[in-house]
């Protein structure tokens, strides 16, 4: 059975149609890459798949490990194993990334019906995950994302994946502002997390994130839509021939 | 070891040693006459068996009382309060009229007892089941004064002091919040009931926090309370008022006055959880905390530092404040004042720079939700006198929805142009975006909104006392409840 499975999905944001009918099937262990030029609707899709308010499913359906996801509240989608890695990391005064990450940890552990890790369990659990990442004790003292510079929250993102362990990842342009060796870390990080039952998403405006990503299937979205998908070739097509070449010819 | 969890073990160690029957109350009951006049003073001063001079004090703060105009420069808004439609003195509840047992007591306080974790044996005090003798406050109070004898400090019901130790009290009492300060602190002073004295010796580090005998004793001091703190030269203290968990209270108006003073190199510590009835959803009931707080730091190097976590009452009124006398003295006010539903606030300090290099430190985090409107009120007073002083002042508020307001209110009066004063404001609102971005990561709305106050409190938390700190957070995120979704 797919994992996710979507099916004509159209959604709108304040009255405005931008998704108009995704279909898109996900299996177990699958990666696959969401390509599109800005403005296609790729954080939209992510967004939807997430629950956030405001952005209104009009027509189609979500299906994920057997269940409605649509019918599911964000906090409850996260707790099945639904992770969002963002685009745009948010800020959280005065929180420490450590409390965020185990508050965060505790309550999707709830959701599995595991006991919460006590301090010293956590510290433990993080770090491992942590030097993975580079992503040093300091940072994890810091406040979440404040001050944190373009690298090290998408590094962030990527250990909160790593820490919740999630069945499906969305990744929303993780590759964007990253130099190449931040690029590495975090492809690494991605990498170390594929097993056979973990699927990912992952969304990206460029090809070069997928040179250390292998996807098993390309879809490229515009315009709301996805317009062709293929394997990991597709990528280099587009990488060659850039995106008018497909989105000109095929929207016509 | 929480301190809670050793008040209880002690009071078991009691138990067994066979305090079983000695403390059960047989004071008859007795309440003062309805209403507000000589006689009601003249009553619970001979009640309490007070000397003459107390009971003058007492009818000249009361006519004094009669004619001064309430305040009305706070941003709140009441009906005018009927002095003669309430009892001003009742002695403590006979069991009969108490519950039996928490399975009397209103579910929903139950609810945040547990959310807090408090254990059992303490929920029953606080929601005042009649329980067993062996919990009498009086056999813990014991246990703790004789530790704090050893060292030589004094702490205990100001009522007693005023018999044991009249000299200190004649001395302070009412030199720091003098009887005509405002309209509260009068009718405080005719009528207060009861509250806590403390005085620590010279050079004498109190060594524990005077938190947990007051937390067991804090039934029926509620109203008008009374508390007096001296610091002898070089001492330190911590003290702890009030209790996370709402308290059950059947009096509407609390005038409580708080009085410290510290002499050279002294410093006191006083942090206050608030968590009195709110009133509910639409503002009906709730308690009017109208409170009178002032320390003196009389003494060159001494320090005084509030720190109040403000989250309960349907009007909170409240400027802990410091007046820096002694060179080189330090005031600190840390404040996070939640208002939900239709709860209002007007909160800050004065800080009172009169000696030289005095210093003031103020941060004030303002919370509010539903339709609860507050504000910080703020002054800081340089006098000529006070070379080279400073003072940093940071007000924050956090909005949740679009329904409640936040005000800033920062009066700088300065007479010395050696001084330095800074002042910072700022306001946002819990965003969309991060809401979102907790839930994304399992967090439930209430969680998501706890963690993010509880972030932009943080720098007021951290000066809570530790076992306290985390009782103090769990408070802010069920103060919270249903201010978002
Ligand atoms: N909150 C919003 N209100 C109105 N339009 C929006 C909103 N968010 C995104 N859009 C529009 O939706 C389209 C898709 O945006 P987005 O999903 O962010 O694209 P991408 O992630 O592919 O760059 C854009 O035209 C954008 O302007
Ligand atoms: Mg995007």
């Amino acid at each position: 059975m797919a994992l996710l499975e979507v099916k004509n999905l159209h959604a709108s944001v304040g009255g405005k149609e931008i998704l108009k009918g995704i279909d898109l099937v996900i299996e177990p262990g699958e990666v696959h890459a969401i390509m599109g030029p800005n403005g296609s609707g790729k954080s939209t899709l992510s967004y939807v798949l997430a629950g956030r308010d405001g952005y209104e499913v009009t027509e189609g359906s979500v299906q994920y490990d057997g269940q409605d996801l649509l019918a599911l509240a964000p906090d409850e989608r996260a707790g099945a194993g639904l992770f969002l890695g963002f685009q745009y990391p948010v800020e959280i005064p005065g929180v420490t990334t450590m409390n965020f990450l185990k508050t965060a940890l505790n309550a999707v552990r709830q959701y599995r019906e595991e006991k919460p890790l006590d301090a010293m369990q956590f510290l433990k659990y993080v770090r491992e995950r942590a030097a993975m990442l580079n992503v040093t004790d300091d940072m994890l003292r810091r406040a979440l994302n404040v001050g944190f510079s373009g690298g090290e929250k998408k590094r962030n993102e990527i250990l909160q994946m790593a820490v919740l362990e999630p069945t499906l990842a969305v990744l929303d342009e993780t590759d964007s502002g990253l130099d190449i060796d931040a690029l590495k870390v975090v492809a690494e990080g991605v990498n170390a997390m594929r097993t056979p039952e973990r699927s990912m998403l992952i969304i990206t405006h460029y090809q070069r994130l997928l040179d250390y990503i292998q996807p098993d299937h390309v879809h490229v979205l515009a315009n709301g839509r996805i317009l062709r998908s293929g394997g990991k070739e597709l990528a280099l097509e587009l990488e060659e021939k850039g995106y008018g070449a497909i989105t000109g010819a095929e929207a016509a | 070891m929480a301190a809670t969890t050793e008040t209880v073990e002690q009071v078991q160690t009691l138990a067994n040693d066979g305090y079983k029957h000695g403390f059960v109350t047989d004071i008859e009951m007795e309440t003062a006459p309805k209403g507000l006049s000589e006689d009601t003073v003249r009553f619970i001063s001979a009640k309490k068996n007070e000397p003459e001079w107390l009971l003058e004090w007492r009818l000249t703060a009361y006519r004094h009382w009669l004619t001064m105009p309430e305040p009305q420069w706070a941003k709140v808004k009441f009906d005018p309060i009927d002095y003669q439609d309430s009892y001003y003195y009742a002695a403590p509840k006979s069991d009969d009229d108490r519950p039996k047992s928490l399975d009397e007591i209103d579910p929903k306080l139950l609810e945040t007892y547990k959310k807090l974790g408090i254990p059992l044996l303490e929920q029953e005090l606080l929601a005042g089941v009649a329980v067993d003798a062996v919990f009498d406050s009086v056999s813990v109070a014991t246990t703790y004064k004789k530790k704090l004898e050893e060292v030589g400090v004094i702490f205990c019901p100001i009522s007693e002091a005023i018999q044991t130790h009249p000299e200190l009290v004649r001395q302070y009492m009412g030199s720091i919040v003098p009887y005509g300060d405002n309209k509260h602190a009068a009718l405080n002073s005719a009528v207060f009931t009861d509250g806590s004295f403390v005085y620590i010796p010279k050079g004498v580090r109190c060594p524990m926090e005077l938190s947990t005998y007051f937390r067991i004793n804090a039934e029926n001091t509620g109203q008008f309370e009374r508390t007096l703190i001296i610091a002898d030269e070089g001492s330190y203290v911590s003290y702890l008022e009030g209790c996370t968990a709402p308290q059950r209270d059947e009096h509407q108006l609390h005038a409580a006055v708080v009085e410290l003073i510290t002499m050279d190199d002294a410093e006191i510590k006083y942090s206050t959880v608030q968590n009195w009835y709110p009133g509910d959803e639409e503002g009906r009931g709730g308690i009017y905390n109208f409170v009178t707080k002032r320390g003196l730091c009389r003494g060159r190097n001494s320090k005084i530092a509030w720190t109040q976590v403000e989250t309960g009452s349907a009007i909170t009124w409240k400027y802990p404040s410091c007046v820096l006398e002694g060179d080189g003295s330090i005031g600190e006010f840390y404040s996070v004042a939640i208002t939900n539903n239709m709860q209002q606030a007007d909160t800050g300090t004065k800080m009172i720079h009169i000696g030289k290099n005095t210093r003031s430190t103020i941060v004030s985090k303002g919370i509010s939700a539903g339709r609860a409107d507050q504000t910080y009120r703020g002054l800081v007073k340089i006098l000529a006198s006070a070379e080279g002083a400073q003072n940093h002042t940071q007000c924050d508020s956090l909005l949740i929805g679009d329904q409640c307001g936040a005000h800033t209110v920062p009066y700088i009066e300065c007479a010395n142009p050696t001084a330095s004063v800074a002042h910072e404001a700022t306001t946002a609102k819990i965003s969309d975006e991060q809401l979102f971005y907790c839930l994304q990561r399992g967090l439930s709305e209430e969680e998501a909104v706890s963690l993010i106050v509880n972030g932009f409190c943080k720098e007021v938390m951290k000066t809570l006392p530790m076992e306290f700190a985390v009782e103090a957070q769990k408070l802010i995120g069920i103060s919270l409840e249903g201010s978002v979704g």
